[in-house]
């Protein structure tokens, strides 16, 4: 047995034996998600488990070095857990900006010292962050924000406002932008900072959305003291940070539009609903729709393996993650108009038991955010034109 | 398996990229269209690529052949997708090696095989009898007549068959479907050429009451369908590999002329409105490279082919490529309508392309069996 079979058995004997059966099933509503944090409740004994034992593991990191929480593992055995876990359906353990967002800038960007700070609790699910960026007069034009620091010596008295913090009236640290220099050019004045969200001048205010739902907030801070050591890189060298961790971000929503464990495959719901004549469902024109978006979903999968096998065998093309944020979140828009089609009637009632509270409908109403947090659609193909195609611009 | 190419699929695919644009570039099909080249390829290239080994990457070693692959087969017709090069890479050294390599007898590898890896025997297979592909629908048969059979029937848009010294023919046995291999020259066979819109050809063949041996057999009786499937397979990843590079390089080509080409002072391609259009082009090529690879692969890792990945495989690729060349003749403005101008090449090869062995809503349909609804 070679290396990676040996891997993989073990894997597969270790996940059978400690995910509980009632973690793997696709999430049936937004409380089936662990977000950890100071507050986290858990839902059930299950989910507490799962969490626990893939901490224990270093599995809600696995690719972080041990000594922050992770489980050290190359590229290869990275894949392999990740096909085995959605072998079986498992949920994610762990859903945390910490890890897709403000793990990688602080991994490659961050002191020694902020790194053990700030990594172990995350892998542990103990800090849930959230995410200052935009501003109200800062959406696609981010590196215009004007949130305010000013230099104190030893710290910064920080005053502004942010807008669209996924969480924020649940965050227990923020990652924020703010600006140290208003003289110098408006990318060549911004800072990447950390604070706690229990200092005093930090509130939230939630925005109600079309669904109903309020995932977002508002963020205020008046005369907030941040220490200077929480800046990540160099003062008024903060964009650098910011664009590193936003092909992150884009990358983990682009995401979302590949087949995953957290979704039942489209057709399956369609044959479920509509039924099949002669092995054909009933309801031949939108079966061509289906079959489309699900040759699209297999090709965004495929493609985002082989950007991991290309930065394995370092041939990678680079500036790539704009080009999965519109793929993955323009086939996730698709994927919720389908399945709105699909369930007819059904897909429409607000509320009851039958439907899980709406959860179809708020999810396709959410889903319409996806192309346009984390740098809108248009954005990312002006990206994909300049940076990757080099046309001028 | 990485989806990555290794280091010696990457000297594979250079070479083979530096000696098409060497010795035959796009000029080099205008040539042949402009002589009226009556076979649609150049015999003397034909030779140069035996040297090169092309013809024989499929076939197995002891038949001379170099066992190297279809990945190594798929990079080739990817390049050659590229510069738009005839030739009878797809129909022989594809389809005919995996088609006698897989289902032959032993003496046809034996007569056949080291005659396909020196470039010397040149086949086609000649399955439909509709417009649109359906090689389920067969009306041509083939009735038992003493030691062999007697096969009759028409056999229409045979890629490669005006020119093929031997057929892979689909015909009836009672209910079942068998493959027989016809050489064109036995008796009742008659072969009508004719030009199709990217200056290929392609032949109608008859089969009129045609004589052949039971060796003559592909494969076991009344047991063809499994065989032609597979010997269509392949060749839809092959024409998806030449559909990538032909979708590659009408891009490229594209995103150059935005560049140089200025209109109200500035270099079009500073325009938002064919940014982006380019930008999204660029992301469905992306999804396109995946495919090709993984079906290649699939290929040789298996021994039958996975129907859905390549009805994915080819109806993604026909979709993209009609997407780049159709963009490619819009983004280059009324230049892209001229006949002096190559770029209308890549629409035309692309089209043949995207119908042959089945088109966009053939695979869709076939996909979407395949997963069950």
């Amino acid at each position: 047995m070679t290396d990676t079979d040996s891997f993989r058995k073990e894997t597969r004997d270790w996940l059978e034996a400690n995910c509980p059966e009632s973690m793997r099933h696709p999430y049936r509503n937004e409380a089936d998600a662990c977000w950890g944090g100071r507050n986290c409740s858990f839902q059930s004994e299950d989910q507490k488990n799962w969490l626990e034992r893939m901490v224990a593991r270093g599995w809600t990191v696995p690719t972080w070095p041990e000594k922050y929480g992770g489980a050290g593992l190359n590229g290869e055995q990275a894949k392999i857990l990740k096909e085995e876990l959605s072998r079986i359906n498992a949920r994610p353990p762990l859903e945390s900006f910490g890890i897709s967002m403000l793990g990688p800038p602080l991994l490659k960007f961050g002191t020694g010292e902020l790194r053990q700070q700030h990594l172990p609790p995350i892998a542990r699910g103990e800090i849930r962050w959230a995410q200052g960026y935009s501003e109200p007069n800062a959406g696609s034009d981010l590196a215009s924000l004007q949130m305010r620091a000013d230099d104190m010596g030893d710290h910064f008295v920080v005053n502004g406002s942010k807008i669209w913090t996924s969480y924020g009236d649940l965050g227990d640290w923020m990652f924020c932008l703010v600006r140290t220099d208003f003289d110098a050019k408006k990318h060549e004045g911004i800072s990447f900072v950390m604070f706690d969200m229990a200092t005093e001048g930090v509130s939230t205010r939630p925005i109600k959305l079309i669904s109903g739902k309020s995932p977002f907030t508002e963020t205020f801070l008046e005369n907030v003291r941040v220490e200077k050591n929480q800046v990540i890189g160099k003062i008024n060298g903060g964009w650098t940070i910011a664009k590193y961790l936003l092909t992150h971000e884009r990358e983990m929503i682009g995401g979302s539009g590949a087949s995953r464990a957290g979704s039942l495959p489209v057709s399956k719901v369609a044959i479920d609903s509509l039924g099949t004549e002669n092995g054909i469902l009933t309801d031949t024109v939108v079966r061509a729709d289906i079959a489309r978006f699900e040759m699209d979903e297999h090709c965004l999968a495929l493609t985002m393996e082989r950007a991991r096998d290309e930065v394995k065998a370092g041939v990678s093309l680079g500036a790539t993650a704009s080009m999965f944020k519109y793929y993955g979140t323009e086939l996730n828009k698709r994927r919720y108009e389908l399945l709105m089609s699909v369930k007819g009637q059904d897909a429409l009632d607000w509320e009851g038991g039958s439907n899980h509270d709406g959860f179809l409908p708020k999810s396709w109403l959410r889903s319409k955010a996806n192309s346009i947090e984390g740098g809108t659609s248009e954005i990312q193909l002006n990206i994909v034109a300049k940076h990757l195609l080099g046309l001028p611009g | 398996m990485s989806l990555v190419l290794n280091e010696e699929q990457m000297m594979l695919r250079d070479s083979a990229r530096d000696f098409l644009k060497g010795r035959a570039p796009v000029s080099h099909l205008r040539g042949l269209r402009d002589s009226a080249n009556a076979d649609g390829f150049s015999r003397e290239l034909w030779s140069e690529m035996v040297e090169m080994g092309w013809p024989a990457t499929l076939v197995p070693e002891k038949y001379d052949g170099l066992e190297y692959g279809f990945t190594g087969m798929g990079i080739i017709l990817e390049e050659c997708g590229r510069t738009l090069t005839p030739s009878p890479l797809l129909c022989t050294s594809m389809m005919g090696a995996a088609a006698i390599a897989k289902a032959g007898s032993k003496a046809q590898r034996e007569d056949i095989l080291s005659g396909i890896a020196s470039g010397e025997r040149l086949l086609a297979l000649a399955c439909d009898e509709s417009p649109r592909h359906a090689p389920q629908k067969v009306n041509t048969v083939a009735v038992k007549n003493g030691a062999g059979f007697q096969v009759s029937g028409k056999k229409i848009a045979v890629a490669d068959g005006h020119f093929a010294d031997m057929f892979i023919v689909s015909a009836k046995t009672g209910n079942d479907l068998s493959l027989f291999l016809v050489p064109a020259d036995a008796s009742g066979v008659t072969v009508e050429p004719y030009q199709v819109l990217d200056t290929h050809f392609s032949a109608n063949v008859t089969f009129d009451q045609v004589e052949v041996e039971e060796s003559n057999l592909l494969g076991v009786l009344n047991g063809g369908v499994s065989t032609l499937n597979y010997v269509l397979d392949v060749g839809r990843v092959g024409v998806s590999a030449e559909l990538l590079g032909i979708a590659l390089e009408a891009f490229e080509r594209t995103v150059e002329y935005l560049k140089e080409r200025k209109q109200f002072g500035v270099a079009i391609g500073s325009f938002q409105a064919l940014q982006h259009r380019a930008a999204h082009l660029f992301a469905e090529i992306e999804m396109c490279k995946s495919l090709v690879i993984k079906a290649l692969q699939m290929l040789d890792e298996q021994a039958d082919a996975d129907a859905e990945l390549v009805s994915l495989t080819k109806a993604k690729l026909a979709d993209t490529a009609h997407l780049a060349t159709t963009e490619a003749i819009q983004m280059h403005g009324g230049i892209g309508m001229t006949d002096d101008f190559d770029i209308g090449f890549f629409l035309k090869r692309c089209r043949i392309l995207e119908s042959l062995f089945g088109d966009h809503y053939f695979h869709l349909d076939r996909f979407a069996r395949e997963r069950g609804y």
